[in-house]
């Protein structure tokens, strides 16, 4: 029966040879090979969630009054798309479940992916030949900031509605085209009613559209490519070592799957995450305080926060505040990050091919600027919610500030040069940063007296241990 | 290849999985049709998605052990300098049959950028023009204030040290109009002579919009008689002129000048004294 599929198959598209290869395909196993599947099917539970939303989610500004079940708000003028996304928390059924589970499922999806290039960057399994895969893997990050943001803001809520004026605001900076250019994305001067349309098609179509031709374009060159692998025994460059696609790894992919969703379901179930009906419905002359973006804006809210209040004029015009922090330094670091292997292949004059991902301490440079680029993520991130911070630690706002300021160009460095620091220690002393003390053998003499004798470990047991420490072309 | 051999403790515990995630799922329908309650459904679509998830992973662990891994070779790109010079001198023929023609190819360049530039015009449509529209508010003079739902505001409506949200009369929640009106002791604002003559009384007011994000002003320091934005901590002295003190705002806050009218009403005397909120390019 199955046989026959195969073959009538196989009689139009050959594909007997693709499938028998597919369904043998060796994946490496390793528990951080797991990040990348997470991201994946993160995004799988936000198609299907959102679908559900769009049913019931209307897509206009136009005002209404609301007449639903929430006690506080009853009688009150709010936008439909604000009543819409009330009606979805309250009254459809399993509506709220959904809804928080699709913005969880947002939150889970971009920090594995995060965690997903945090691991591709210290193992280099970005290098030659895969330099493609790592810029289409930033374009996701980048997408998926693009579909968190516009998600987020079409509640048409208090909180969603002043991250949108921010980032008209940012627009606005720009130089020569800013004006037009916000005009014409905005509809209008900020709050224009065409917004809220703009954002759903951008947030339903547009942008996920993008995300999956890239997901596809990603996924074909990892598979096309094969995994990178960490040194072993019985491991080399030219071949890859691991289960097959069918049936064990087909099922422990599963398994990753359901367990994905499982978390996202408790979340969405026990958490309690947007609760727009606290915040109030979008007006202009309002800001929530505090006021706080998902994380993965929380460290361009930070650079906002931080940035010092200069301004440009030039020949009559005006170069806005926002322009540096908001516009030019995100397109610095996306950049930086977009082209880090080609940058690195040319620093490191490294052209060949590596089919080996490396541990962290192989490349200490990488390792310690990585650990620097982290380190100012965390410190801006921390910055991005100084407000709440700066009440939890009962300082004021503005002596946080001054410290976050010496933190973010301080601390980087810092923590750059201590893992530059492991990174050589580990790599001169082996396998292990802590290792017991060589032994030593006392002997008692004839006189009553000790002597101490040579005794070095077993001469075996420190080759293995250098063998799997170095593996083959480590320096 | 061996056959599996018996695993019972492990088959038990995949049997157990599976059978919590289909009481999960007869869970979550009967609790559907009951009318719902999110933490439950949330919980109980948890149970049934992770039953599944962990029978599998059992499975695949423990069941398929016997299953081998595999040694594959990689499939490598590299290609041959024979194959290189093929691909490579293809693709240049064909430009070349194409260049050739040097007059038609140069028209197909003509052809293709003006269509290229067409095709970008009704990008026009997306949006009004700016014109001077971020220039100009609706304030003119004249305007009473009103308060966000339509009152009149007089020269009895504020305390000292207190502030109100205001808008020019018919255009209340208006955004590009929002004003804050504070009242201060009498004697204390330090303005130009032109910001005195709008600031009758010891009743001052500002735009709302921070002008380094565009963020409303929510919060009004009594004490330091300070406007702070809530999002980026952007400070401005309401005494001076609303001239920021601290955080990233870059000039002060444009003040609406104002009189007392007939019956203490207020009333604005023009718009704006600077165009109100972030910066941008053709600023005047």
């Amino acid at each position: 029966m199955l046989r026959r599929a195969v073959q009538e198959l196989d009689e139009r598209l050959d594909g007997t040879s693709f499938l028998r290869q597919s369904l043998r395909k060796a994946f490496p196993t390793d528990w951080s090979f797991l990040l990348g599947e997470v991201t994946l099917y993160a995004f799988v539970l936000l198609i299907l969630t959102g679908i559900f939303l769009t049913f019931f989610y209307v897509a206009s500004s136009a005002p209404t009054t609301y007449r639903g079940p929430y006690a506080p708000l009853q009688g009150q003028s709010v936008s439909q798309a604000y009543d819409s996304v009330l009606r979805i928390s309250f009254e459809v059924r399993s509506g709220l479940v959904m809804r928080q589970m699709h913005h969880w499922a947002a939150l889970v999806f971009m920090w594995s992916m995060v965690a997903h290039l945090v691991r591709v960057f210290f193992t280099g399994a970005f290098r030659k030949p895969r330099e493609i895969t790592w810029a289409i893997g930033v374009a996701l990050l980048v997408g998926g900031i693009a579909a968190g943001f516009t998600g987020y803001s079409l509640p048409d809520d208090l909180l969603s509605g002043t991250g949108l004026r921010i980032i008209y605001s940012a627009v606005l900076s720009i130089p020569f085209a800013g004006t037009w250019l916000a005009f014409l994305f905005f509809g209008g001067e900020f709050p224009a009613s065409e917004l809220i349309p703009r954002l759903f098609i951008l947030h339903v179509l547009l942008i996920p559209l993008l995300l999956l031709t890239l997901l596809g374009a990603h996924l074909t060159l990892v598979w096309h490519q094969t995994h990178t692998q960490h040194r072993g025994p019985g491991k080399t460059e030219d071949t890859v070592t691991g289960t097959p696609v069918w049936p064990r790894f087909a099922l422990k992919s599963a398994a990753v799957a359901l367990f994905t969703w499982a978390v996202v379901a408790l979340l969405g179930g026990l958490f309690q995450i947007n609760p727009i009906w606290l915040y109030g419905g979008f007006v202009p002359y309002e800001a929530p305080s505090p006021a706080q973006p998902d994380f993965y804006a929380g460290w361009l809210e930070g650079i906002l926060r931080l940035w010092p209040n200069w301004e440009l004029h030039l020949f009559g015009h005006t170069v806005g505040n926002l322009f540096f922090p908001a516009v030019v330094l995100p397109g610095i670091v996306f950049t930086i990050l977009a082209l880090w292997p080609s940058l690195e292949a040319r620093v490191a004059g490294d052209h060949g091919v590596h089919n080996f991902a490396q541990r962290p301490r192989e490349a200490p440079l990488r390792s310690a600027l990585g650990a620097a680029g982290i380190t100012w993520f965390v410190v801006l991130m921390l910055a991005g919610s100084n407000d709440v911070l700066a009440k939890y630690l009962q300082v004021e706002v503005d002596r946080l500030n001054t410290w976050l300021k010496l933190f973010v160009f301080v601390l980087p460095p810092v923590a750059g040069f201590v893992t530059f620091r492991i990174c050589r220690d580990l790599r001169r002393k082996g396998t292990r940063p802590i290792r017991a003390p060589s032994r030593v053998t006392f002997a008692r003499t004839a006189a009553g007296g000790f002597e101490e004798r040579a005794d070095p470990p077993s001469a075996s047991d420190e080759r293995a241990e250098r063998a799997a420490d170095a593996g083959p072309g480590a320096p | 290849m061996s056959s599996p051999a018996p695993r019972r403790p492990a088959e038990r515990a995949i049997g157990a999985c599976f059978a919590l995630s289909f009481l999960a799922a007869v869970g979550l329908i009967i609790l559907y049709a009951a009318g719902g309650q999110t933490q439950v459904e949330g919980t109980l679509l948890a149970v049934a998605l992770g039953g599944i998830g962990a029978g599998l992973a059992v499975w695949a662990k423990r069941l398929m052990d016997h299953l081998p891994d595999e040694t594959q070779p990689r499939h490598q790109p590299a290609p041959t300098d024979a194959e290189l010079d093929s691909a490579a001198d293809t693709m240049e023929t064909g430009l070349e049959e194409i260049r050739r023609r040097r007059f038609l190819f140069r028209m197909l360049v003509a052809a293709g950028a003006a269509l290229g530039f067409a095709a970008l015009f009704p990008i026009r449509s997306l949006g009004r023009a700016p014109g001077d529209s971020l220039e100009s508010t609706r304030w003119t003079p004249g305007a009473r204030l009103v308060t966000a739902q339509g009152d009149l505001v007089t020269d009895a409506t504020l305390e000292t040290d207190s502030f109100i949200t205001v808008f020019p009369e018919g255009s209340a929640g208006s955004a590009d109009s929002q004003a804050v009106l504070i009242r201060v002791a009498p004697g204390l604002l330090r303005l130009s002579p032109t910001g005195m003559a709008g600031a009758p009384e010891g009743l001052v007011a500002y735009s709302k919009i921070c002008t380094h994000a565009g963020c409303p002003l929510g919060l009004y320091l009594a004490e330091e008689h300070q406007l702070r934005c809530p999002c980026h901590q952007s400070t401005f002295d309401v005494l001076d002129g609303a001239k920021p003190v601290y955080g990233p705002a870059p000039k002060p806050l444009p003040q609406l000048p104002i009189v007392v009218g007939v019956d203490g009403v207020l009333e604005a005397t023009g718009d704006f004294d600077r165009p109100v909120g972030p910066s941008f390019w053709d600023e005047s």
